[in-house]
This record gives structure tokens, C-alpha cells and sequence, in this order.
């Protein structure tokens, strides 16, 4: 078996991965990306809608656009290597990564630091549990985006898709510029996870009704789907008897929500937030196993890749750092805890480390829209932080810079939670 | 004849929803946003609006089939869907770099339709 050696193995060649290579190519002499794709970018190049980038590059980028910034970076460093059409098959927490492609077969490389950056993937029918048939025809919204866009295929001429995230709304506009027409867009909650802007310019734009507070009963369709059968749902998410209506249809997307990939992660035994499904990461990105760090989306489901490359950037940063062993001695330890509206907060962990008072950047989601709330950052009854929020949405992250002088006089636990 | 039109704002997350009253094409009122900007937006948005587009069109002798473009500033909205349509029918030849105009002053609206990533010819 072919063995390398390396300083920093990044898994994962998404946006993630790209800016923890650019910043970790800084700090050691050997980077290398595995990619398991054809190509760098991850999902970016599926993405050919614009708005990406506005806090990044100052401009409105495409997906494929935005991606080609970062790839022109990472070959303009000669002590990046990338590994594509590679797949990982385990890492090991002496830090060897077993690897294979079509060029090498089965290899092996050693590391100083491995950086996880294998991004996300979606919820399928299997997930939401949708009763009915199983025919061809039901796939999730980012199949049919890369299908549509990358491949040159349109799954289906009348479409139903079922959740108003993001990837459903920039579908739904995708299909009917293709000449699909999208029957309906069905969301189960009483409001959309999605992007207002998406809501307007998706949904408006093309007269594509939106149910709120409704979801799909049923599947029909021996060989292809012919129709789902939908009703509106009471508040706690169960059907309301008598609401029902049926909608043909020969393709249902599915856009239901994205679960970080993290089989390798688990297989080594890091420790999990549950409701991230995300590793437990510190500020530096790094997880419970020291010389393992995690960015982007395998930590917890960004809105925007400006901050998925800025998360890369410190795991990238911070991994050269734990290689050369100039990461210093840990002081202090705190956790973040989450309470009364605030769902989930990266990192979940502070570790201070001795000569460092660098602010710490929290990226918090609230569990349901709200208004006019205060988030507070509390160290048992006393106020470290507070910041007014004119809207709070659930999907749209908070962030928040808590000063590093005032972390080293909390306790081991700090809380994050909404005042109303 | 006066007509109300509501109006949802996508400048920022506050996404205020507010009214404008038109009369004959010309905007007599507008209510219920909290900045200016929100109301330039929708003064725009209810007489002349305009929207970016991103599409793809096939491609010849390419990595992939498809190339994915977009459209060099915004067009109006109304024109969106037959640009669409249009490119829909269109084939390059590979290899493309990112910026290269595949269309220009589409429709004589005045906007290129640019290359949005690189393809090199296999």
C-alpha cells in the first residue's frame, strides 16, 4: 500500500475544505485536500444561482463563481496537494487516513492534523417518513439541482415539492425557467425556513403557490408518481381530517432539511451535539480528540458559505497550530449551553487558552421566528452580554463576538438564551 | 384608477411588508416600510422590475454537458422566463473560461449573458 506523509489532511474539498487548505498552506509544508467529487467546489457547482459572496468579496457571486475563487487560491499554493475522485474509507485517531482511487487503489496517509470537511446532505423521503407507493420520480431538491444543472436531465414535467427551504425555493424558480411547471410548494411549518428574498423571487415570481401549515399524506403511483394527496396539519404537526386535496404530479422534491455527514467522525468516537448533529467543537474548531477539527457544515447547517469559508479558515488556522505544537496550555474550559429560544450555539465549547483574550465568535439559531427579543449570554444569574434583535428567525444564524476578558472571569458554563 | 399593491421587502431580514398605491403607472404612496431604501425597493419592484438570471445552456465537447451562465446585470422581470427560454436552445463549443460572454445584449436589453465558471474541452 502507497504511504504519504503530510502535516494537515483535509477530508472534504467543499468551501470548507478549500479555505482551511488556503489557511492551513500558511502555517505548515504540507496541505493535502481528498475530494471524493470529479472536481473542487462541493455543492457550490451545482449552485448556478447568484448571491453568494456579499460578505466575503463584497459582491454577488454564483455558486460556480464563488467556488473558483477559492480553487484559483488553492492552486496558486504549490504545497497544496488534491486528491480527487478519492474516497476516505476510515480515519484513525493516530491520525492515518485510508483512502482509494481509481490512481492509487487503496493508500494510506499520516498526518499531524486532520481537519473534517465533508459538508452535508439531505434529508430523504425515508427521513420525513411519507407513506405511500415507492415509485420513480421522488428525489431531493439537490439531486434534481445537480441533475438540472450539471447534468443536462429534468426530472419531471409537473412538480410538487414538499418544504420551503432554500434548495426548494431556488428549485421550484430553476424548474419554471426550464419549462417545468411546479404545482405547489408545501411547507409543514406555519412560516418558511427559506430566505424572504427566495420566497419573492422564487415563489411570486412565478405564481407558484405556497401552503404553509401543510404537509403530503400519501404517495400514489405504481411505476412513476402520479399525484400526492396533502392536507393542512393543527399545531402540533398533526393532519386535520377533512383537509385533504390531491395534486397530480409526475415528480415530488423533496427539500426537508440537511443532516451533517459524519459517519467518519462517529466511527472514531468524537463526541456529537445532538442537535447540530455536528461534532462538539471549541472556538479553534477542534473537537474532543486533540489534533481533529471540523468546518462548515459538517458542524452545524450554515445559511451562508461566507461564514462556512470563515469557519474553515480558523480550523485551517488552528490545525497548523496543533501540528507545530504552538497551540499553548489550556486555562480554562467553558461550555455554551443553549436555553428558552435559543436552540443551538457553535462552539459548544471555549477552551481559553494561557496569553490569549481574542473575542470568541458564537453562531447561535433560534427554534421559531420572533420579535423584538433580547439575546442574553449569561454566566449563572449575571449578564456577560446582550444584544437587541429587531426579528429572530430560524433561519438565519446570530452571531455574536463575546469579548475575551470577559470569558476568563465566567465560570466553567455560560448560557445563551432569549429575553422577551 | 388608484390600485393598492403589497409589497414584501427583500433588502434585509426585517422583510417589512408594506403598500404602494399606484395610479396609471405612477406612484402615488407608499406605507409601511422602515427605511428608505425599503421604499426605493418598492417603488422599483411595483413600476419596472427587474431581476438577475441564472441559467444554463448546452455545451459542446465539455467536461459536462451543461454550462451554467448569468445574465451580466439585472433584466426586467418580464423578460426573464423568454431569455430562458432562449439560451434553453443554445449550444457552445468547449472550452469556456469563467467571463466569457456567451450572449451579448441579449434580446437588445442591453445585458450580457456571461460564462459563469470555467470548461475545459475533454
Amino acid at each position: 500500500m502507497r504511504e504519504q506523509q503530510f502535516d494537515v489532511v483535509i477530508i472534504g474539498g467543499g468551501p470548507a475544505g478549500l479555505a482551511a487548505a488556503v489557511s492551513a498552506s500558511q502555517g505548515v509544508e504540507r496541505v493535502l485536500v481528498i475530494e471524493r467529487d470529479r472536481e473542487l467546489g462541493g455543492i457550490l457547482q451545482q449552485c448556478i444561482h447568484n448571491g453568494f459572496g456579499l460578505h466575503r468579496f463584497k459582491e454577488e457571486l454564483t455558486g460556480p463563481g464563488y467556488a473558483a475563487r477559492y480553487i484559483k487560491m488553492v492552486e496558486e499554493r504549490s504545497n497544496i496537494t488534491v486528491m480527487l475522485d478519492t474516497m476516505v474509507l476510515s480515519v484513525s485517531e493516530d491520525k492515518t487516513v485510508i483512502g482509494v482511487n481509481p490512481t492509487d487503489g487503496i493508500f494510506k496517509v499520516s498526518a499531524k492534523a486532520i481537519i473534517f470537511a465533508m459538508g452535508c446532505r439531505e434529508r430523504t423521503r425515508g427521513a420525513i417518513r411519507t407513506p405511500g407507493t415507492r415509485p420513480a420520480g421522488v428525489l431531493t431538491a439537490g439531486a434534481a439541482q445537480r441533475m438540472v444543472n450539471m447534468e443536462g436531465y429534468l426530472p419531471g414535467e409537473k412538480v410538487v415539492i414538499l418544504g420551503s427551504g432554500d434548495i426548494g425555493l431556488i428549485m421550484a424558480r430553476r424548474m419554471s425557467l426550464e419549462g417545468t411547471h411546479v404545482e405547489a410548494v408545501l411547507e409543514i411549518m406555519p412560516y418558511s425556513n427559506g430566505l424572504t428574498r427566495n420566497v419573492v423571487q422564487c415563489l411570486n415570481d412565478y405564481d407558484i403557490p405556497l401552503h404553509l401549515g401543510h404537509t403530503i399524506l400519501k404517495i400514489h403511483g405504481k411505476h412513476r408518481i402520479t399525484g400526492v394527496t396533502c392536507a393542512k396539519v393543527d399545531e402540533t404537526m398533526k393532519p386535520i381530517p377533512g383537509t385533504e386535496f390531491y395534486l397530480e404530479c409526475d415528480c415530488l422534491l423533496l427539500s426537508v432539511g440537511l443532516i451533517p455527514e459524519n459517519e467518519l467522525s462517529r466511527e472514531m468516537g468524537i463526541q456529537m451535539d445532538n442537535l447540530t448533529s455536528g461534532p462538539v467543537v471549541d472556538q479553534l474548531r477542534q473537537t474532543n480528540i486533540p489534533g481533529f477539527f471540523a468546518a462548515g457544515n459538517v458542524v452545524h447547517v450554515h445559511d451562508l458559505v461566507d461564514f462556512v469559508s470563515e469557519e474553515g479558515e480558523i480550523a485551517g488556522k488552528y490545525a497548523t497550530y496543533y501540528a507545530n505544537h504552538t497551540l499553548g496550555a489550556v486555562e480554562k474550559v467553558i461550555s455554551v449551553k443553549t436555553a428558552d429560544g435559543v436552540r443551538t450555539s457553535v462552539p459548544q465549547i471555549v477552551r481559553l487558552y494561557q496569553d490569549d483574550s481574542q473575542p470568541v465568535r458564537l453562531y447561535m439559531r433560534v427554534a421559531k421566528p420572533e420579535r423584538k427579543v433580547t439575546l442574553a449570554i449569561m454566566n449563572g444569574e449575571q449578564v456577560v452580554l446582550e444584544k437587541k434583535l429587531a426579528v429572530a428567525k430560524p433561519g438565519e444564524m446570530i452571531v455574536v463576538d463575546v469579548p475575551g476578558d470577559k470569558l476568563k472571569t465566567c465560570g466553567d458554563k455560560i448560557t445563551v438564551l432569549l429575553k422577551r | 384608477m388608484e390600485e393598492k399593491r403589497r409589497v414584501s421587502c427583500i433588502v434585509c431580514p426585517l422583510s417589512c411588508e408594506g403598500e404602494v398605491v399606484i395610479d396609471s403607472g405612477a406612484v402615488k404612496a407608499v406605507s409601511g416600510f422602515s427605511c428608505p431604501r425599503g421604499e426605493a425597493y418598492a417603488r422599483e419592484e411595483v413600476t419596472a422590475p427587474k431581476r438577475m438570471l441564472t441559467t444554463t445552456v448546452r455545451i459542446k465537447g465539455g467536461q459536462l454537458p451543461l454550462l451554467p451562465v448569468v445574465s451580466s446585470n439585472t433584466l426586467p422581470k418580464d423578460k426573464v422566463t423568454a431569455c430562458a427560454r432562449f439560451l434553453a436552445n443554445l449550444e457552445v463549443n468547449a472550452p469556456v473560461k469563467e467571463g466569457d460572454v456567451i450572449v451579448p445584449n441579449i434580446f437588445g436589453l442591453g445585458v450580457d449573458i456571461v460564462a459563469s465558471r470555467n470548461l475545459k474541452a475533454v
